[in-house]
This record gives structure tokens, sequence and C-alpha cells, in this order.
């Protein structure tokens, strides 16, 4: 029972179903633990990837490359060459700030929450999740760097003694930001990197070429599945989990109450915190299951990633679309309940404003269309599934947008009511954004084990064990143990 | 020592010295069965090696519970207490900021200071104390020149007896290992 079993299941098995004599698989095809080895490590061991990788990276480099462009022309022109006009003096870079930490927050979520509460699918999908962390971290760290016009600066933040003799702002809500995105970054990669040890000492053991073997030597440490590490692993990961759990609310909550402790209306409100902590979780769940459902058909991961994987996917997405709708719903009630005409306006401005399609399109991308996976054939369907999770990224921008544009737009007084239209370097600068996540993705699909080898194997049916109190074995194992001390070994 | 007889007579190749028999197990469960059996055998210094986390190897094996979980709370609370007095410090005292009549130091802004910081701290002393403890990075180790042990990290289980342990004897631990369901054993060079 618990030797390495050959059994073969169809790659495409359905497995989405509740099994009354036990659960059902969550590997098919090969499900060996060599098998497992296999699935995965061929992708980055593979002489070329496939050609949709090279098209994937031609077009995500020159998106870099346009990024890279558009903020050397705003560091030299100036920060005018942006939408940002007054009022609106937080534009497109605090909305694809806002938008690439919720993004973020999915791959620590899945991650983490989904190994505290013992999960085995995740799995599957948690090294994809975390990899897309790390990404979208690094998307969103540029665009507050670049929003404050002069980034050179950027050291003024920290807490050093100097020669104005002044010090931070603990108050102000920019050095709160400075401080969970750095550590949001630092714990992310920390996170993801040390769950990968022992998956980069397997790419280090199959490896061909030298340079291969010696950088993947360099970052597995040494690892040799010793039984103690494994210990001390499994430890690490879990307090890092728990802490990076508190820290995805924790995050959220303070780009939340960057706007909260504002007194704009639509802004100022109690519900933030939790509001865009849900956002996140919600538009980073729609983005793992947009990059999954392709990368699982396009580098064969189909024993790993199975059926059932992209169905609890949709489920959660499910769940997290209607949590949404529901604070929506509250905001506007909330809105019209307190009585007060600048409370209310910004509301029925969103609806039926100029920027009326927007407010319109937020409900129906993360309202409407996700509900589409209370239908099965709908969470069987790999393509539908990239789709809701594209609508649903694009409906979480443009309740950034609303967020930020149309609460700014038309504040306290008519008179200095201004539109926010953004310039092509708004949109370069957001599209570039995409290119550098992309081109980090794919180098990732690339040269790191894309799922987690060993946690894999490690929900295999032949690796549950059971540990016997060895009171019966002690008199077995007593036959060679006096005979040791026999020979002339000293014993203590 | 065989350093020391390289470098005082140059030319004279230091016999490599044993390092401890390397045993292949067919299993996690034949993996656990024999730990049980080594540990109650009286070894001291050995060690499994599997390609993932075996449950129960540790209670099997006898491993004590780490200390990491202490490190991490310590690292925590180090955060908490640091950051609030790096912000009582230069808002408070250094340089009493007056701003909109709120007092110099106030604990609602500043939980988003401690906050981050217990975090940032817990984590890197997670990660770094893993590494301490574990003895990592440790780039050799004289089971890597084992071919058979490169199966550790994709289906192979092992158990390694160092033959520094007071019970190691080649004949009788390879006996005994032969005993528990080895199916192959290597005798290691350092």
């Amino acid at each position: 029972m618990s030797t390495t079993a050959n059994v073969k299941l169809p790659v495409d098995l359905d497995n989405t179903f509740e099994s009354v004599i036990g659960e059902s698989p969550l590997v098919t095809g090969d499900a060996s633990f060599h098998g497992v080895t296999e699935v995965v490590s061929h992708v980055s061991e593979s002489r070329h990837p496939p050609k949709a990788w090279y098209v994937g990276m031609a077009i995500s480099l020159s998106l870099l490359g346009l990024m890279g462009v558009m903020i050397l022309y705003e560091l030299f022109v100036g920060v005018g060459v942006w939408g940002n006009n007054q009022p609106v003096s937080w534009g497109f870079p605090i909305i694809n700030f806002v938008f690439w930490v919720g993004i973020a927050h999915a791959g620590t979520l899945i991650s983490a929450i989904l190994l505290l509460f013992r999960q085995k699918w995740r799995t599957g999908i948690n090294r994809f999740a975390e990899a897309t962390t790390v990404f979208a971290v690094a998307c969103a760290g540029i665009f507050p760097a670049i929003h404050v016009g002069r980034p050179w600066l950027a050291y003024w933040l920290a807490p050093y003694p100097n020669v104005m003799r002044d010090w931070p702002n603990f108050y102000s809500p920019l050095l709160w930001d400075a401080l969970a995105v750095g550590t949001y970054t630092t714990v992310s990669v920390l996170f993801w990197y040390t769950g990968m040890i022992p998956d980069l000492a397997t790419l280090r053991d199959r490896a061909t070429g030298r340079i291969k073997q010696i950088a993947y030597g360099i970052f597995s440490l040494g690892w040799r599945g010793s039984a103690k590490h494994w210990a001390l692993l499994e430890k690490a990961v879990y307090l890092l989990a728990a802490l990076a759990t508190a820290l995805v609310l924790g995050v959220s909550s303070t780009v939340s109450t960057d706007f909260a402790v504002s007194e704009i209306p639509a802004w100022h409100e109690t519900i933030f915190p939790p509001y865009f902590t849900g956002g996140a979780i919600f538009s980073g769940f729609a983005v793992v299951l947009a990059l999954a459902i392709p990368a699982r058909e396009l580098f064969g991961l189909k024993e790993v990633i199975t059926k059932r994987h992209i169905d609890n996917l949709a489920k959660i997405l499910l769940v997290m679309s209607s949590i949404v709708l529901y604070i929506y719903v509250i905001e506007y009630f909330i809105a019209y309940y307190s009585g007060s005409s600048f409370e209310r306006f910004p509301y029925l401005n969103r609806l039926f404003g100029p920027y009326w399609w927007l407010g319109w399109g937020i409900m129906f991308c993360n309202g409407v269309v996700p509900q589409v996976f209370w239908f099965k054939w709908a969470r069987n369907n790999p393509w539908l599934g990239v789709a809701v999770g594209i609508l649903v990224n694009m409906g979480m921008w443009m309740e950034r947008f609303t967020i930020i544009i149309i609460s700014l737009h038309r504040d306290f007084v008519p008179s200095s009511w201004h539109m926010f239209v953004p310039t092509y370097v708004d949109i370069c600068t957001l599209a570039g954004s995409f290119g550098l996540f992309f081109t980090l993705f794919l180098l990732f699909c690339r040269y790191i084990p894309m799922v987690a080898m060993y946690e894999v194997k490690s929900i295999l049916p032949q690796a549950q064990v059971h540990h016997h109190e060895p009171v019966a074995v002690a008199g077995e194992a007593a036959d060679a143990s006096p005979e040791a001390g026999v020979a002339g070994v000293p014993t203590v | 020592m065989s350093r020391d007889a390289a470098t005082i007579h140059p030319g004279v190749v230091a016999e490599p010295q044993l390092y401890g028999l390397l045993a292949e197990f067919s299993g996690p469960q034949e993996l656990l069965d024999a730990a049980a059996k080594v540990r109650a055998a009286g070894y001291s210094d050995w060690d499994c090696h599997s390609p993932f986390p075996v449950h129960g190897l540790d209670k099997a094996m006898g491993v004590k519970p780490t200390i990491l979980p202490w490190l991490v709370l310590g690292g925590g609370v180090s955060g908490i207490v640091g950051a609030l007095a790096l912000a009582a410090f230069c808002n408070g005292f250094d340089y009493p900021l007056i701003f909109s009549g709120k007092p110099y130091w106030g604990m609602p802004p500043h939980v988003f200071i401690a906050f981050p910081a217990m975090i940032l701290l817990g984590a890197v002393t997670s990660v770094f104390g893993f590494m301490a403890l574990a003895g990592l990075p440790r780039f050799y180790h004289p089971l890597f020149s084992s071919k058979r042990f490169q199966k550790v990290t994709d289906d192979g289980f092992f158990i390694s007896i160092s033959a520094q342990d007071p019970r190691f004897s080649v004949r009788w631990t390879g006996e005994m290992l032969r005993g528990i369901g080895a199916t192959a054993i290597e005798e290691i060079k350092d």
C-alpha cells in the first residue's frame, strides 16, 4: 500500500465530484512520486519552451520596454505628462498601485490561508499563486515611487539621522504605504523562496549542464531532504503563512486607510479596510484562474492542476464576487441612509454622472459575471474561466478608477469640478506594467518549478503513512542492537 | 586531520574516511517503520532523508520540537517595541511634530508602523532561524558523493547513520539496516 505505486489515471479525469468512498484524486495521470517530478520538471528541462512562450515573451518585453521609455519621459519632463489635475491629483498611478496590490494579495491568501486550513488541493496552485504575488508587488511598487515625482528622494521616507535634523512623519499614510509595501515585498519573496528550496534541489539533482547545477545548487542551499530539516522547514513555512495572512489583511487595510483618513465623501468610510481586502482577494483569485488555465494547457500540467482545482477556484471566485457585491450594495445603502447630500452625491454621480458606464461596468463585471459559476458546466469549462478571470480584473480596475477618480473629480464645490482624461503616457505605463508582470511570469514558468512538487507528492495516497508506537518493533530491533554492542562498539 | 597530514607531507593523498552508511528504503511507510527501529536500536547520530515531509517521521525518530516559534515570537515582539519606540523618539521627542492639534504620540496611527514591523521581523527571523537551526546553506555534504542519493529529491527514501555514532560498526549496522528492510546499502566516504 505504501510502496511507490504506479497508478495510471486518465489525465482528463473528472475529479470534481465528491466520492462516497473517499477523496477523489487530486493528481491524475501517472500519480507516482517520480511521475510528479517528471511532469513538473520537464517544463524547465525541455530544450526549448513551447512556441507560445516566445510569442508571449516578445510581447511582454516590448511592453516592458514601452514602460521604461514612458517612465524615463515622465522623470525628465515631470508628472505633468499624466492626466492628473486639480482636483484629480491622484490619477492612474494610484489606480494601478491599488490594482496590482490587490492582485498580489490572492497569491498569499491562496497559499497561506489554504495552508492554515490544510486544504490539500492548494498544492497544485500555490507556487503559481505566490509567484503572481511577487510579480504583482513588483508592479505595484513602481507606481507610488514614480507618483511622488522625484523618486530619487524616496530615501527621505526612511528614518535616518540627517543634516536637516528632522524625521519622517509617522502619522503620514505615505510612510505607512512604504512600510506596508516594503514589508509585503520582503515577506512574499521569503515565503515563496523558503517553500521552493526542496524543489530547487530536485532541479539541481536532475540538471545536466554545469551552469544549471551551480545555479540551482546555490539557491537550494545544499538541501538533502533530512527529516530534521523537513520538520524545521514545515514549521518555518507555517509561521510565515500565519504572518503573511495577517499581513495581507494589514496591507489592504493600510492601502484603504490612505483613502479613509481623508475627508473626501466616498473615501471617508469605515467599510474601506474589509472592502479593499475583499476586492483584493477577489481580483487575485481571478488572476490565478486566468493564468493557471493557459499554463496547464501550455506546459502540460494537467496532471497536477486538475479539473477539481479549476472547479474550486471558480467556487471561491463566486463566493468573493458575492461578498464584493454585498459591499457595493452596503456602500450605496449607507450613503443613502446617512442623509447627507455630500455623501449621497458621489454615489449618484457614479451611476448617472459622466463616468456612468464605469459605475455600471463594475456591477456587471464583478457582481453579475461570476454568478455564472453557480452552474457546474461553467466551472468545468476552462476557457470560460479565463474569460471570467479577465472580465473580473477589468472590473476591479474600473472599481479602483471609480473610487479614486469619480470621488475626486466632483467634490464639495461645483466650481472646482473637473473631468479627468488619461494621456497616452498614462495608458502606455499601465500597459507596460502588464509587460513587466508577464515577463517575470514567463521567466518563472521556464526556470522555476511551477508546481510545488514535494507538496503534491505529500498528498498522494501512497504518501499517507501511519506511525505505530514502537512497542512491538522494539523487540525486533533489539535483535540487532546487543550484537552491535558485542562487536566492540562502545555504548553510551 | 587529513588536511593536516596532506600539508605536512605533500604528495601523500589522505585516505578518505568513512562518513557512514546510507540505506535505501522502498517507500514512506517502510522508512517510517525503519526509523522507529533504528531509534529503538539506540542510535543517536543518524538521519532520515525523503523527497517530501513524511508525517510522523520526526516523532518516530524522536526529534525534539524546535524552538523556532519562540525565536519568531521574539522577532515579532521586538518589531512592535522597536517600531513604537522609533516613532515615539522621532515624532514625540527629538523633533516633535505639531500637526493639526494631534498628540505627539498617538497609538492609532502607530498601529500602521508597529504591525508591519512585527510581521517583517517575525518573517525574517523565521527564515533565517530555519537556516541557522538546520545548518543551511551547506553546499558540501559527504552524502552528495552518492549517485543513488540524488533520488532523495525525486522518489528515494533513505536512512543515513554516521560513523561517529557510538553504536556504529560497518558490519553490524549494515546488518541491522538490512534486517529492517533496506533495499540497498552503501558506504559513504568523506
